[in-house]
């Protein structure tokens, strides 16, 4: 054999089997994750998890997110959408995966203002404000605070209700639950327990129809 | 004649399988990176810097062969050995965890890979390093001088 064609055949072999790798990786990852989805639903979502959307609904949308992510700010109003064009039938979960130094900052201000019942507006403000208090993945935790009245926050109340040590085991149960299921990136989104294995917008979508389609 | 010949059949295999090498480990790490998602501490990164460019300079000492590739490879991979030979020493725990220069994110000594029960990502990389210094020391003693 020519020189030329054995490492072209090399190359072309190698390549090969990486895909063939990718592959098998893969689709064992999400048979290991539907097996814990079906066994031990609680992973997924936990009793004090924060949802939005219909209890009867029959698509759960999981999202490991992070306050300080930009992504998951760029991924909100998508999932947002996504809700809205099929009304009743998905229940986002939020749980917290905040791998930004000093992210949990931001996750114990979310957690105070469910106390006021104004969570989902302050989870809107912080991420429309995030390229200030967050740029270039620097979060600087005293910039959000001008930022939080617009959400309709006692500031005073947050500030006592942050530092409730139940936010930190939260965040602790959230980032184990998160190795458990491989997230290691955010967004990480499951849903119905099916970890969206390749990333972006309509990967995303078409993964949310299949279960809608599976389940009306 | 045809000695010369297959001396310079079997001098042009030893830098194939070179390439071979920096090929695989190269795909590896970009498996273990982009697909398993491990990101890859600082030492490693250090590593694949050495290995990477293997896969190109080796491939354009291949056509045609240029003997010279020694000159050019032996630093990479040698350099890549020496931190290969260094992460080692971290992993298994010759040097103290506390001397490792890795920032808080990624552990340079935490295991994410074992398989066979022996074989861990620092290991792989240093007997790849290790196969590469090896074979061009190999074709530098057999080529004349």
């Amino acid at each position: 054999m020519k020189k030329q064609n054995i490492v072209l055949f090399s190359s072309i072999f190698l390549i090969l089997l990486f895909a063939l790798g990718v592959y098998m990786y893969k689709s064992q990852q999400a048979k290991k994750i539907g097996f814990m989805a079906r066994e031990n639903a609680s992973i997924f979502v936990r009793e004090y998890s924060q949802t939005l959307g219909s209890d009867d609904a029959k698509v759960y949308l999981v999202e490991f997110s992070d306050p300080a992510c930009e992504t998951c700010s760029a991924f909100h109003p998508f999932v947002k959408k996504l809700m809205a064009v099929n009304p009743g039938k998905i229940k986002l979960v939020v749980r917290y995966a905040p791998f930004h130094d000093g992210a949990d900052y931001f996750v114990k201000i979310l957690e105070a203002a469910r106390k006021q019942n104004k969570y989902w507006e302050t989870l809107e403000v912080m991420y429309k404000t995030q390229r200030y208090w967050a740029s270039h993945h620097k979060p600087q935790p005293q910039l959000i605070w001008k930022f939080l009245p617009s959400a309709g926050l006692d500031l005073e109340k947050i500030r006592n209700d942050m530092n409730d040590p139940e936010i930190v085991k939260l965040i602790k149960q959230d980032l184990a639950d998160a190795k458990t299921l491989n997230v290691r990136k955010t967004p990480g989104f499951f849903v119905n327990g099916k970890p969206l294995t390749s990333f972006g917008y309509n990967q995303l979508q078409k993964l949310v129809e299949a279960e809608i389609n599976e389940n009306y | 004649m045809t000695n010369l010949d297959q001396a310079s059949h079997s001098n042009w295999t030893i830098i194939f399988i070179c390439w071979i090498v920096a090929v695989v480990s190269t795909l590896g790490s970009l498996f273990f990176s982009e697909i398993m998602e491990f990101s890859p501490c600082t030492l490693c990164w250090y590593q694949r810097i050495f290995m990477f460019p293997l896969v190109l300079i080796l491939l354009v000492g291949l056509f045609p062969f240029d003997k010279s590739i020694i000159k050019y490879a032996l630093p990479l991979a040698l350099a890549g050995w020496g931190f290969a030979f260094y992460h080692y020493l971290l992993y298994s725990g010759f040097i103290p965890e506390s001397l490792q220069p890795c920032n808080q994110g990624v552990s340079c000594s935490e295991t994410y890979v074992d398989l066979f029960g022996f074989l861990t990502i620092p290991m792989l990389s240093l007997i790849s390093f290790s196969t590469v210094v090896a074979l061009l020391f190999i074709l530098k003693r057999r080529l004349p001088k």
